[in-house]
């Protein structure tokens, strides 16, 4: 007997009693259009969460510079000057699993705008990347550019709160601020990011090309910004005038500093205090960590055994919470959804073994003319088959409308989930398989003799 | 070999602890083309043996050799496919699949016989029906028809394999006495022109007197003369015409 035909009595002795049917495969209906929805919803939810802590920097890497030691004496995270900006553009280049790549400087000094100063806690030189990896966005005027970058123009992008504070919230675009006497003119402003994790303002920050920043503003070429080293930093670039002499005697005649800021010196090497690089997803972090790892060796030239020269971390504990949660979230919808679909298969066992009594006489009448035990099993277990597997599929049309019309009237996210939908068609057909056995091996059980004479 | 040959069968019941013999060494011959009527009142046995007969059931001991085959230790499945290829069933009460088109219900075994296609059944099924003389019906449901043409139905729907061997039940038990006179002429146009034999159970004896040989079973053993046997003394072989004649 051919599967098809199978199917096709199955699907005839179901439209003899279509009422019953459908009634019967509700349980399986809801129960997928349940599971549906909530895993669209879900994985909707779930995805709008990873953005917005990847807003805050989930898929970050940061490369550090690592521990200058000196006759057993560390000098700390940040001590030794290897970390270089083209480091940065070869991670950028040679490392598949990583987006961008933008390398930092740190300052932390005082910024004069008229009357008006602050020190803002974080001064950034960098990239136009860095809005990128930070997800960042410029509300007013625009990012500096790469030409920056390479001018070291003296240009800049403020956060809210030195907008705030050095322009009373008015719009300082074109305006001119000066930063330890060199003066950078206003870009844009950063969009409001307020408080991180650790409850600091992020938008108490000002950016600016990392070579500004390094050669004009901090003026060392070979230093970090590692506090110690920087407080006795003082040769400082001035395009107005040395206002705090306290320069020594040098051994070749000084430049003027109009000389010296018109004509900077070709620049062989300069250190970066720290490179952020994204990943391409979250997945992909420990594989991008991986490949720096490699590229970083090669570069610093790092043979096997010796330590790094440098320190890699990403924000294993923020990622793994999120998809901790992520799981929970995902395993209790799971638990419901199972358990609507077990309520589902009760309702189709019932109904299929009210559907064999009734149809005793049809099933003794089928044996009669020649169907085998077997038959008789298939022919039922078809049905239940059936059944479930119809409503599986009105299930998840229904579960899909049910998430559409959430979306379009509620505005929550939510994210087509093609697992979930072949999932349900396997789980549908499994329930149909497993609860509709037993009514099928009774029927197919039954003496031929006896069936025929039921009342 | 005749076309049936039943040699002592016995059939017994074990309810409990109890065994009950309802057929006590039975031994039976039907030729090729023969129309007989089973007769016997209730608990008689006929009912165990018509069941035997058309290999629903298998006998407790005996033998039965249908078409020079012996029967009755088959499988359930060999048994299936049996019923399926050489018998047609009639029954009193017609048994036909509700809400379902006379067409669909006279097609119903061939869904068992893989060789046929689905045009092919619909086509043979098409055949019976004009044979029995519902082409006009064929799309009715058995609760649009009248009992006499549920009866045809299921006549069809027991030809449509083109069975040798045809088994009736107390064929006209629901019908009035007139639709009853349609049927078993039927049946008996059937066994003439066709040459099917037909093995009618009924405790009517105006039904039985449209069959040429009416076997008579009381308490599990033939009772008519030439049929009842000696269990030693082997089956005999009854030529057209013994027992009552139209």
């Amino acid at each position: 007997m051919k599967v098809y035909r199978t199917i096709r009595t199955a699907m005839k002795a179901l439209r003899r009693n279509p009422m019953r049917a459908l009634l019967t495969t509700l349980g399986i209906m809801i129960g997928v259009a349940a599971v549906i929805a909530m895993m669209e919803i879900g994985a909707g939810s779930s995805a709008a969460v990873q953005k917005s802590i990847s807003s805050m920097g989930a898929n970050v890497v940061l490369v550090m510079p690592g521990t200058a030691t000196s006759s057993g004496i560390s000098f700390g995270s940040g001590s030794v000057t290897t970390l270089t900006p083209d480091d940065a553009q070869a991670i950028l280049r040679e490392c598949p699993a990583v987006r961008t790549a933008a390398p930092a400087v740190r300052a932390r000094t005082q910024v004069v705008c008229g009357n008006r100063n602050w020190v803002p806690s974080s001064m950034y030189g960098t990239t136009p990347a860095f809005l990128d990896v930070r997800d960042w966005t410029v509300v007013d005027g625009d990012s500096f550019t790469e030409r920056d970058v390479l001018n070291a123009n003296k240009v800049c992008l403020l956060g809210q709160t030195l907008v705030r504070e050095l322009f009373d919230g008015a719009s300082p675009i074109g305006k001119e601020i000066r930063v330890k006497n060199v003066a950078f003119r206003v870009v844009g402003v950063l969009g409001p990011k307020g408080a991180n994790m650790m409850g600091m303002d992020q938008d108490d920050i000002l950016l600016a090309p990392w070579t500004t920043i390094k050669y004009r503003v901090t003026g060392s070429t070979l230093q970090s910004a590692n506090q110690s080293a920087a407080a006795a930093a003082s040769s400082t670039v001035n395009t107005l005038s040395n206002l705090y002499p306290g320069g020594q005697a040098g051994l070749y005649p000084q430049q003027s500093e109009v000389q010296a800021a018109d004509t900077p010196l070709p620049v062989r090497f300069a250190n970066v205090d720290q490179v952020l690089v994204t990943a391409r997803s979250a997945p992909e972090i420990p594989a991008a960590i991986s490949q720096m790892t490699a590229l970083l060796h090669e570069r610093h030239h790092i043979r096997p055994g010796e330590s790094d020269d440098f320190t890699i971390r990403d924000m294993t504990e923020m990622s793994n919470t999120l998809s901790s949660t992520t799981k929970l979230m995902t395993n209790l919808l799971l638990c419901v959804a199972m358990i609507s679909l077990v309520v589902g298969g009760v309702g189709i066992m019932n109904i299929m073994l009210v559907s064999v009594t009734e149809r005793t006489r049809e099933i003794g009448l089928r044996m009669s003319v020649g169907a085998r035990a077997r038959d008789i099993l298939r022919q039922f277990l078809v049905e239940a088959v059936v059944l479930c597997l119809v409503g599986g599929a009105v299930g998840i049309l229904l579960g899909h409308g049910g998430s559409t019309l959430v979306r379009m009237l509620l505005h929550w996210p939510v994210q087509t989930s093609p697992t979930a939908i072949a999932a349900s068609v396997v789980v549908s057909a499994a329930v149909g398989i497993l609860f509709g056995y037993y009514p099928a091996w009774k029927a197919s059980r039954l003496d031929p003799i006896e069936a025929l004479r039921y009342e | 070999m005749e076309f049936i040959e039943l040699h002592n069968v016995y059939k017994t019941y074990y309810i409990g602890d109890i065994d009950v013999p309802v057929l006590k060494g039975v031994s039976l011959t039907v030729a090729r083309g023969e129309m007989v009527a089973l007769m016997g009142a209730s608990g008689s046995g006929k009912s165990t043996l018509m069941n035997i007969l058309g290999c629903l059931d298998h006998p407790t001991s005996g033998e039965y050799w249908l078409e020079g085959r012996e029967i009755s230790r088959l499988t359930a499945d060999q048994r299936a496919m049996v019923r399926n290829r050489q018998l047609g069933f009639v029954f009193q009460n017609f048994n036909l699949l509700p809400r379902t088109s006379a067409l669909e219900n006279v097609a119903m075994p061939l869904t068992y016989t893989s060789d046929l296609s689905d045009r092919e059944a619909r086509h043979r099924a098409r055949e019976v029906l004009v044979r029995v003389g519902l082409q006009d019906r064929l799309d009715h449901e058995p609760s649009q028809l009248s009992g006499g043409q549920q009866q045809r139905v299921a006549i069809a729907r027991a030809l449509v394999n083109h069975p040798p061997l045809l088994f009736a039940d107390e064929p006209t038990g629901n019908l009035d006495s007139h639709t009853s006179e349609d049927i078993l002429r039927m049946f008996k146009q059937l066994n003439e022109s066709d040459g099917i034999t037909i093995i009618m159970v009924t405790h009517d004896a105006e039904v039985a007197r449209h069959a040429r040989r009416t076997i008579h079973i009381h308490d599990g053993v033939i009772v008519n003369g030439e049929q009842t046997h000696n269990p030693e003394a082997g089956p005999v072989g009854t030529a057209l015409g013994s027992g009552d004649t139209v």
